[in-house]
């Protein structure tokens, strides 16, 4: 780990594109099938795919992250913070839109 | 180490109850919540909040807390009384909710290091039959900030990671890791980077997690990214949009020439085709048409004005009914 400060590492972009099966993705996200199960039930990741193939794309693993840590910080449940994190993306969205707009008319 | 007065962090009295406290923690935490707020300095806020709530919640370190910390005010030196904890024994819970990463060298000088599995260092089960403990070490999260440019050309970044170890002497201590991380090219805001190996170690022969960078943009002088999809604001002079023109523009990938249809309205989008993001599948640059009109400062210019004046029927209010 010393040479670190020198080599260059490279990574695996996780995207819409890439295919992460369950047990990938449970192991991306630190957590059991389970919790992943009930996020699939509660429709907040979409896996492609029946049942016993599925695959998740790899914006799964932001979305995962963030509804654990909104159920862990503020107590919300499933629900809710599903809620919240189509809010948020929302709200991403627009605050990308609103830069762009008032840019060029400073 | 300075003290931490708690109560303050929440906003409360000393005399409050458990209700009270648990209020005043959730209204911070959605304030200060990292994913959800956008006030400066919110995730240095949100640890603070957490951290004065995990004391304040368990009834027995707050009691410990309220023994030992009475008279001090926040940022005062602190150093606890020797044997200060006689009496007190933590039964561990509570530290399941938060993440204890984060907290301070006061709370872990009053409660010691929140651990989770990944301080269990392997040591003997039952006497002679000696077993070593082997465990996968935790993914760690982080979030890198890059500039749009990098995506199109891909390139290597230096980030800085701060990260817990245990020391020679058994405590965790924060040491800090430079990392140079290749950026890929093509990715777009809100995608991780998964870089293997790179979490936490692993315990005994546990391999070590792994390290996930979601990526974010530097703010841009000249464009916007909404994904793949990139947007620069030109602007023309008046007549370039009435009578078209050719011009120059700056795209991310270098300088390209534009044919102003005549008639060009301001605010309307020419489209280059796969000038986005250089995705799998690239991205479209939209070229927003930002029509400015000039001052008229000199007897001539104010001349040309008077020719518009004269030349056009036109009256932009026509709409508006008054």
């Amino acid at each position: 780990m010393a040479n670190n400060n020198h080599r260059e590492i490279t990574g695996a972009i996780l995207d819409e594109e890439s295919e992460l099966t369950l047990g990938e993705l449970c192991r991306a996200c630190g957590m059991p099938a389970e919790r992943i199960i009930a996020l699939v039930e509660e429709g907040i990741i979409e896996p492609r795919g029946s049942r016993v193939r599925w695959r998740f794309s790899g914006i799964c693993v932001r979305r995962v992250r963030k509804v654990y840590t909104l159920e862990r910080d503020l107590g919300v449940n499933l629900a809710g913070a599903a809620l919240a994190l189509d809010l948020l993306e929302e709200i991403e969205r627009l605050q990308a839109r609103l830069a762009r707009l008032e840019s060029g008319r400073e | 180490m300075e003290y931490k007065d708690y109560y303050n962090i929440l906003g409360l009295e000393r005399s409050a109850d458990q209700a009270e406290i648990k209020r005043a923690y959730r209204k911070l935490a959605r304030k200060y919540h990292p994913d959800v707020s956008k006030e400066e300095q919110a995730e240095e806020r949100f640890k603070e909040v957490s951290e004065a709530y995990e004391v304040l919640k368990d009834p027995e370190k707050r009691a410990a807390y309220d023994q030992v910390g009475t008279g001090y005010h926040s940022g005062e030196e602190f150093r606890p009384p020797p044997g200060w904890d006689a009496g007190f024994e933590f039964h561990g819970g509570g530290y399941t909710e938060a993440n204890p990463e984060a907290f301070s060298d006061f709370f872990e000088s009053l409660f010691g290091r929140a651990g989770g599995f990944g301080h269990a260092q392997g040591g003997g089960f039952g006497g002679a039959q000696r077993r070593q403990f082997h465990a996968e070490g935790e993914n760690t999260y982080a979030r890198i900030v890059i500039d749009l440019e990098d995506s199109y050309r891909g390139g290597t970044r230096q980030i800085t990671l701060k990260h817990s170890v245990l020391g020679p002497d058994g405590r965790p201590e924060i040491k800090e890791r430079k990392l140079n991380v290749k950026i890929p090219k093509g990715i777009t805001e809100g995608q991780q980077i998964r870089l293997a190996g790179q979490g936490e170690p692993g315990i005994g022969e546990g391999k070590p997690g792994d390290l996930y960078l979601e990526i974010s943009f530097n703010p841009h002088r000249l464009y916007h990214a909404e994904g793949k999809t990139v947007y620069l604001d030109l602007p023309l002079t008046p007549w370039e949009a009435a009578l078209g023109a050719k011009v120059q523009a700056p795209t991310p990938d270098g300088p390209v020439n534009l044919t102003i249809p005549a008639n060009s309205k301001d605010g309307s989008k020419l489209r280059l085709k796969g000038r986005g993001i250089p995705a799998k599948e690239p991205g479209d640059l939209y070229v927003v048409l930002n029509v400015v009109a000039p001052p008229a400062n000199t007897e001539a210019e104010k001349e040309a004005y008077q020719q518009f004046s004269q030349a056009f029927e036109f009256d932009p209010r026509s709409g508006l009914g008054a």
